[in-house]
């Protein structure tokens, strides 16, 4: 599909519903729609808005209207030898720049490269009263006003309909590597932190049924030297685990019961929680399956530091995010009211209140 | 940079204000004699000064929280200082106002050498958290080059970025938790132990927000492993085009090094009668290319880089033999400010954003401007994120002199914005630059700020004036330019 600009198609769609107080849901390609709580509100497709705006490899940057595809922007930087270092899941095949963004999602590389929004550098986007505003820019050193960019990116469509969205991108590694190991959970945990603390050229760390993966990235000499260090077993290149995990297409991570995200220090020991788990980001995530009762859930991570989404398989209405102390809930309303007043944008798609 | 006459502080509201805060606060805590309050008057950015109403210095986080709570039941604004090292003005203080300084919370709390985390008091020095570090073969990466003296608290107010934050990033890549003071004396934790908390991303909104939207008490820090190996490359050219298409390739070839620094002529000729870095002198720019990572790696990349350099017409390019050469090397470009000094009585550090390939056109503006105003003017470049420091020098004491240094300012601020920038890759907005945001953002984006600000703190008690101009601001400053016949913010009233 060729490029579009509905900027003002858009704006107007956004200022009438401001108008007349009329919930509105922002789509890309709905590959996320079982992220966060159920909205009721009138589609905002947005997926017409697309086409990559710049694009320069050697500054290292990528501007995109929101509707592009995801694959069409990976498959333009990986053209140039670049990538986006954050690993974003699609989740399907219509996910866009803006939904990824929007929902703010990394993957596998996220603890060793940087998560969504430490990339992103600017945004275009539309408030809940229908402005078009700009914040951020094109370059990574930019300290005028507040971070609004920042901000936007996993707020869920709450705040804003993004427009477009500039990034950071970084070059692809020469190559990469990955290793196995048979480790318990507990080993796996304790030798993620160890290795993330020597200067290793990690890009990845998970652990599943028994096994540990871990990625190597970088030039051939230093991945070469790593992985002799590390030793474990070489895994063949059609078989390394990064991109289903990403997906969450590995075995352990799809089925029935419900599917929780745990967010904790990474050097967490394995949670006292019933139920099939994956070890992601060297420790910093733990997928569960499981239908223990939310709240044991929160608890238990809670205490160690961390938080827990509810990721799917929620029930209708249910709360789905961590439960936010009142002072911090409070502010998050008024944050909420500063861009979107008369709460059109996504009510209630991250928490009842907001 | 007028510098403001010190606007009269009203005594006896000081002191009524002061017996208010001693019931709490040890008297020593609580200054109000004008001898005790002129190490406060300003910042890094020495031309405006301002006395405050009183200055508090508490060693509490109950203190801190207590202090907003009187100073909000009071309608009294709040200027937080840490080691009052920056160059914006973000830490001048107001007349009518406390200067709130965090110099006690001076203490390293805890290193987790496991979980690679440390966390600080705020008044902690940057170069104290890798000090303390180092013994786990750990450091705390964002390296401002003031590093020596500015405070975490303040790094993280400003979002400050250093010589390495090509390759590591910004204070914003670099912290996972701060415990913060509200205007109304909450304590709020933001971020978590965790990589992500739940919730808006309010660690990126606190970050850089220079004190206006509350006060940072704790900073948890990431803690990186030490590169085993880091070489430097110092390569000469004979003009500014052949320097910036280098690092360009550099860039495009997949390299990214742990610090990429250009500086031009002047800056060379500067820096090395300082310190006698061994700079050539004769260069229109040098590149200084860091490498760093595994000896295997670095080799490689020292061999492909300086291929890249030779091939876009380098005419020297060395290789610093040891470590103690490579820190000479970097003497030279740290010592920028310093240089600036001893050549000239006064100088004035300008910190603006533009993308990389513009450089050679913005170098080339500044010379226009530089005989225009008859003011030389040195650059240092963060070439590798496109952050330029422009040095210009002039005499304080000349009548006139310092308007036109202002106005030579403004006018490469514009032209960074111009191209497609920003009017601070890294000191801040503070007061020094709060005009320049009319010309960086529309009144929507403006007050679309100001709304996000109202959230934090609806009375406007944290770090007024400074940051984000308002509107009537915008509007009453002589240089705005008028595109097309509209004028700017049609609806406000002009006399």
């Amino acid at each position: 599909m060729p490029a579009s600009d509905l900027t003002q198609a858009l704006g107007e769609q956004v200022r009438a519903a401001f108008e007349t107080a009329t919930p509105l849901r922002p789509q890309g390609g709905a590959s996320k729609q079982f992220l966060g709580r159920a909205v009721q509100a009138q589609v905002l497709s947005c997926a017409g808005h697309r086409g990559i705006t710049s694009y320069q490899p050697s500054e290292l940057v990528v501007s995109a209207r929101s509707g592009t595809p995801l694959a069409e922007v990976e498959d333009t930087l990986a053209a140039s030898g670049q990538m986006l270092p954050f690993e974003p899941p699609h989740f399907g095949a219509g996910a866009t720049v803006g939904g990824t963004i929007a929902c703010g999602l990394s993957g596998p590389r996220r603890p060793y490269a940087g998560a969504a929004r430490d990339f992103v550098l600017g945004v275009r986007l539309i408030n809940g009263r229908g402005e078009v505003l700009r914040f951020g820019g094109e370059v990574m050193k930019n300290v005028a006003g507040f971070d609004v960019s920042r901000l936007m990116t996993g707020s869920m469509g709450t705040l804003a309909v993004l427009l477009e969205v500039s990034m950071k991108v970084l070059p692809r590694p020469q190559v990469e590597a990955t290793l196995a190991f048979e480790h318990t959970p507990a080993q796996a945990v304790r030798l993620f932190n160890d290795w993330a603390g020597q200067p290793l050229p990690l890009s990845a760390a998970c652990h599943l049924q028994g096994r540990s993966y871990v990625r190597l990235s970088g030039s051939t000499p230093g991945v070469g030297s790593a992985a002799a260090h590390l030793g474990g077993e070489r895994v063949p290149a059609h078989e390394v685990p990064w991109t289903d995990l990403r997906e969450q297409r590995l075995a352990p991570l799809h089925g029935g019961l419900p599917l929780w995200r745990l967010s904790v220090p990474a050097t967490t020991p394995p949670l006292a929680l019933p139920g099939e788990c994956v070890i992601d980001w060297g420790g910093a995530l733990r997928w569960l399956r499981s239908d223990v009762d939310p709240g044991a859930v929160c608890s238990v991570v809670a205490a160690s530091g961390g938080h827990a989404t509810l990721f799917r398989g929620a029930d209708a209405g249910a709360e789905v995010f961590h439960p936010l102390p009142p002072a911090l809930l409070r502010l998050h309303q008024r944050i909420k009211s500063a861009f979107d007043p008369r709460g059109i944008l996504n009510p209630g798609a991250m928490y009842a209140d907001i | 940079m007028t510098a403001t006459r010190n606007a009269p502080r009203d005594a006896d509201r000081a002191g009524e204000l002061a017996r208010e805060l001693r019931r709490f606060l040890p008297a020593e805590a609580v200054l109000v004699e004008v001898e005790d309050l002129k190490p406060f008057e300003c910042d890094g950015l020495t031309a405006y000064r301002q006395l405050p109403l009183l200055a508090v210095l508490p060693h509490t986080v109950e203190q801190v929280r207590e202090v907003m709570r009187v100073c909000s039941r009071e309608g009294v604004p709040v200027v937080a200082r840490g080691a009052g090292t920056g160059l914006s003005g973000g830490a001048l203080p107001l007349a009518g106002g406390v200067l709130l300084s965090l110099a006690k919370f001076n203490r390293i709390l805890d290193i987790d050498r496991a979980a690679r985390t440390a966390r600080v008091q705020p008044g902690v020095r940057n170069l104290a958290i890798s000090e303390a570090a180092a013994p786990y073969a750990l450091y705390y990466a964002p390296d401002p080059s003031s590093q020596i003296a500015c405070s975490i608290g303040g790094n993280v107010a400003e979002n400050a970025g250093g010589l390495h934050c090509l390759k590591y990033g910004l204070t914003v890549h670099n912290i996972l938790e701060l415990h913060v003071v509200s205007v109304d004396g909450d304590l709020l934790t933001i971020g978590s132990g965790a990589l992500d908390s739940a919730g808006y991303d309010l660690l990126a909104v606190m970050t850089g927000s220079e004190g206006l939207l509350g006060v940072i008490v704790e900073v948890t820090v990431k803690l990186l492993a030490r590169p085993t190996c880091a070489r430097l490359l110092l390569a000469a050219f004979d003009n500014v085009e052949a320097a910036g298409s280098a690092v360009g390739k550099i860039i495009a070839e997949g390299i990214i090094p742990g610090g990429l620094e250009m500086m031009d002529n002047f800056a060379i000729r500067a820096t090395d009668e300082f310190c006698g870095a061994g700079y050539p002198i004769d260069a229109a720019a040098i590149l200084l290319v860091e490498l760093d990572g595994t000896e295997e790696e670095v080799a490689e990349q020292v061999a492909r880089v300086r291929g890249m350099l030779e091939s876009c017409g380098a005419s020297e390019v060395r290789a610093a033999r040891d470590d103690a050469e490579r820190q000479r090397f970097w003497a030279g470009r740290k010592a920028a400010f310093p240089a600036a000094g001893r050549l000239s009585p006064d100088y004035y550090c300008m910190d603006g954003t533009i993308p990389r390939r513009e450089l050679p056109k913005v170098l080339t503006r500044m010379d226009e401007l530089s005989r225009h105003y008859d003011l030389p003017v040195m650059n240092v470049f963060h070439a590798g994120d496109g952050n330029l420091h422009p040095l210009i020098l002039y005499d304080a004491n000349v009548p006139g002199a310092i308007e036109k240094v202002e106005e030579f300012g403004a006018r490469i601020l514009d032209l960074c914005v111009e191209v497609g920038g920003t009017i601070s890759g890294e000191h801040g907005v503070g007061v020094e630059k709060i005009e320049g945001m009319c010309t960086q953002f529309s009144a929507p984006e403006l007050a679309q700020f100001h709304a996000l600000k109202r959230a934090f703190d609806e009375a406007g008690l944290l770090n007024p004036g400074k940051a984000v101009p308002t509107l009537a601001r915008c509007a009453e400053i002589g240089g705005m330019h008028v595109h097309g016949g509209k004028l700017p913010f049609p609806d406000l009233e002009r006399f």
